[in-house]
């Protein structure tokens, strides 16, 4: 029925002549390489109008909230060090799934969570049409370029923040491919020292248990957010020593999830944090320390 | 980056030509092998355009000094600015002549300046309303000015404010205005469209008097200039220069600021007027459709606001001061980057599609000698080496020439029209019988001093300017234009673009060349 909706519908437009038509295009001139519309150069303004902003709330407090509180029930932990930030600020996350974008998201206090935007990677988010669409929507998606030094996404990011929207990034520059965590890139400290807001340093915990990568299959589990103290560019510090120092922070806030706040603390006070890169050597070996620290977690 | 013009010579593949036609458009479809001239596109606008203001008042070119250089406490300062006829369309706020006068002024108010006049220069121009000068200078100039007095317009037939400076070595009066001749310092703030404008016109034609100006605004000088655009082949241009060179021999000391504008001419509504016709996105085809459709079910007087309500969204994109010949050559290269196109060959009929505007009818009525002056006097005319039409070929301008006036604007206008070209359309004819008499009238003189009108001798500059296209085409036709009206300038009339071609064939042979000029922004043709 709506195939034949669809034929008719097209031999009546194939009748219409200019302007009502697509224009024919001159046999003599070039045609130009059209200018993506994707990728980075993807125009998610629309995203952030009054209508999308109700809808997108609608569907992280009315769906993805309590989806996520039956799939993967999550315990925050460190929302306080919030309270001593006015915002906007940037939130710095280890990513092991697709889930942390939607986990971080939905534990976000009222008042940054419907005033966020997510930095998804412009190659994967944003390579159609629709699904850049969807993300926009969804979770407010602005396109950043992760594989290249790109000034166009890094500036969109710097205006928007300093428009006042807090910003979710995952330094990593993508999904773990093995569970251990990667460096942090600098991108991250870039942003804050152009915008000189606070990074707020988070870590994400079961996700990847719940969601792994390559696996389109949800499994029950329960999930942590821990927030930590938010940091500051320091006025002589090297961007890239900036982001060692959020990795650092999160490393901690993993120790702190493993064993205890004061742990933690000493740990972090003897230099003693235990990273999260894992162990050098096989991919074996690799998987099987990953292995018994995902046994300890349950 | 901005592309170049471009020369599309039309296939069975092309789509159709837009056409403007008044206060509305046509799709019309050349014939197969037609060209097509599309205008380069606009030039990026300076970023600061504030700051490159100050520079160039910082750093003036040719012989002269620094403006803060040339100001003291106890001088007499004239800053003299062109008048609503540009640019076309008004541009959104802030205007460039606000922003300039705005910069002229902070450095005056620095150094102690009081006596301080502002002239609207009209030479025999409508006066500007309070509402056009206040746009065009914003606010805070207005305010400070105008409740004072100090807020002027140039008046070309108020004897006590006018002072003749002598004749230039062909004879020619030059009289301008008198608080601008006998200021310490003249700054001209200029704003240039096109390559005739600014230079010593400015100042030679903008603060004149008609006994001046008629040395140039007459059927000689323009049959002699090929053309007006060309400064080099503009008689119009050299007899301007003469009496520029006079003034500043007379002792008058000008400062010219002139700035040039990117041919960013409509906003985005109206974004399908300045693409190419294959290039039109699903938008521009729907604006073009909504536009035409609503247009054509509007009455002209509401279509005409709706358009003249317009704001264009032009930029600067130079700006430079200093003495008047070194600033005009930089502006008009600046003008001919943004505007020029190199053509090969002329043809045998030039068409083009003329808007609901001209110099002389902002927030008024194109009536149909201003559509006469707009097609033959400013398009026709703007080429460099030769026109786009053959000597003895055909124009086809398609307006919808209404026989109506504006009677507060153009109150000359209709009697001419009514009058003169009844009798004839000889420019040369009508000078010598009717000139004077037009231009010598108390009534017109009254309107144009105290009302809003133009001069009683504009219409027959008009005219005069479609003098070299008249001497050098062999017919003139109006597509879609009211018949009547068409007759009495002496032109034909088609109802569509196959009817036009038609009679045009009887002038320039059974299979013509044709060369459309596409329009909005405007383009010169370097024709070879």
């Amino acid at each position: 029925m709506l195939e034949e909706f669809t034929s008719i519908l097209k031999r009546r437009m194939q009748g219409l002549s200019f302007p009502y038509s697509k224009p024919t295009w001159p046999g003599s001139v070039e045609r130009p390489l059209k200018a993506s519309k994707l990728g980075v150069n993807y125009d998610s303004a629309w995203s952030r109008r009054y209508f999308a902003r109700l809808a997108r709330a609608g569907l992280i407090d009315w769906v993805a909230r309590p989806a996520i509180g039956t799939l993967a029930p999550v315990r925050v932990h460190g929302v306080d060090y919030l309270d001593s930030v006015d915002g906007p600020v940037i939130f710095a996350a280890n990513h092991s799934s697709h889930l942390d974008t939607v986990v971080l998201l939905t534990s976000l206090p009222d008042r940054f969570r419907h005033r966020c935007l997510v930095a998804a990677g412009a190659d994967y988010f944003f390579d159609k049409t629709f699904k850049a669409h969807l993300w926009s929507l969804a979770t407010g998606a602005i396109p950043i370029e992760r594989n290249r030094v790109d000034r166009k996404s890094a500036n969109l990011a710097i205006e928007l923040i300093d428009q006042g929207w807090n910003l979710i990034i995952f330094p990593e520059g993508g999904r773990s491919p093995d569970g251990w965590t990667q460096s942090f890139k600098p991108g991250v400290s870039y942003l804050a020292k152009k915008t000189g807001v606070p990074i707020v340093p988070v870590y994400l915990h079961g996700t990847r248990q719940v969601l792994p990568k390559d696996s389109k299959r949800i499994t029950h589990g329960a999930t942590k957010v821990v927030f930590g103290e938010p940091l500051h560019l320091e006025p002589d510090e090297d961007l890239r020593d900036f982001a060692t120092r959020i990795e650092t922070k999160v490393y901690e806030l993993a120790h702190e999830t493993d064993e205890s706040w004061w742990k933690a603390r000493q740990g972090a006070a003897r230099g003693t944090t235990p990273n999260l890169n894992g162990p050098k050597g096989s991919n074996w070996r690799r998987s099987w320390e990953l292995k018994a620290r995902d046994l300890d977690f349950k | 980056m901005p592309r170049p013009g471009f020369l599309l010579e039309v296939e069975s593949s092309s789509p159709p030509t837009l056409f403007w036609h008044g206060e509305g458009f046509r799709l019309e479809r050349l014939p197969v092998g037609s060209r097509v001239l599309y205008p380069p596109e606009p030039l990026k606008a300076l970023e600061n355009p504030r700051g490159a203001i100050r520079e160039a008042l910082r750093s003036p070119v040719g012989d002269a000094k620094p403006l803060e250089d040339l100001l003291f406490a106890d001088m007499k300062l004239t800053i003299a600015f062109d008048d609503v006829s540009l640019p076309l369309p008004a541009m959104k706020a802030p205007d460039i002549r606000q922003m300039v006068i705005e910069e002229v002024l902070e450095i005056a108010a620095r150094k102690g300046v009081d006596d301080v006049v502002l002239i609207a220069a009209l030479a025999l121009h409508r006066r500007m309303t309070d509402e056009e000068l206040r746009h065009c200078l914003g606010s805070r100039v207005f305010d400070s000015f105008s409740p004072h007095g100090l807020l002027t317009q140039h008046d070309a037939e108020d004897p006590d404010n006018l002072v003749h400076l002598g004749l230039t070595s062909q004879g020619e009066d030059v009289e301008i205005n008198r608080r601008a001749a006998e200021s310490d310092l003249l700054v001209y703030v200029n704003i240039n469209l096109v390559a005739m404008d600014g230079g010593h016109k400015s100042v030679a034609t903008g603060l004149a008097s008609y006994k001046s100006i008629k040395h140039h605004h007459n059927p000689q000088t323009m049959v002699n200039s090929k053309s007006f655009m060309d400064q080099h082949h503009s008689e119009l241009h050299s007899s301007n220069w003469r009496m520029g060179r006079l003034i500043a021999k007379s002792g008058v000391k000008v400062f010219q600021i002139e700035t040039t504008l990117n041919t960013n001419t409509f906003p985005e509504n109206f974004g399908f007027l300045q693409k190419r016709e294959w290039e039109w996105e699903l938008k521009d085809r729907l604006g073009f459709i909504g536009a035409s459709k609503l247009l054509g079910h509007t009455p002209r007087r509401v279509a005409r606001s709706v358009f003249h309500s317009i704001l264009s969204p032009h930029a600067m994109t130079s700006v430079s001061a200093g003495e008047v010949e070194a600033v005009h050559e930089i502006t008009t290269a600046n003008v001919l980057k943004q505007q020029n196109i190199d053509v090969e060959g002329q043809s045998d009929i030039l068409t083009m599609g003329l808007p609901y505007i001209c110099p002389y009818n902002v927030n008024s009525i194109m009536n149909p000698i201003l559509v006469a002056c707009l097609g033959l006097g400013y398009f026709f005319n703007m080429y460099r080496g030769r026109p786009l039409v053959r000597q003895g070929g055909v124009v086809i301008i398609s307006h919808p020439t209404k026989w109506e006036f504006h009677p507060v604007h153009h109150p000359s206008y209709i009697d001419f029209f009514e009058e003169v070209l009844a009798d004839t359309t000889d420019p040369v004819s009508i000078s010598e019988r009717y000139e004077e008499r037009y231009a010598t009238d108390p009534w017109y003189r009254h309107l144009y001093r105290t009302s809003y009108a133009y001069h009683g001798v504009h219409p027959f500059y008009m005219w005069y300017w479609c003098a070299h296209a008249l001497d050098h085409l062999s017919q003139v036709i109006i597509l879609g234009g009211e018949r009547r009206s068409v007759e009495r300038l002496g032109f034909s009339c088609a109802s569509t673009l196959d009817d036009a071609l038609e009679i045009a064939r009887h002038y320039v042979g059974s299979s013509p060349s044709l060369t459309h000029l596409h329009s909005p922004p405007v383009l010169m043709a370097n024709v070879t």
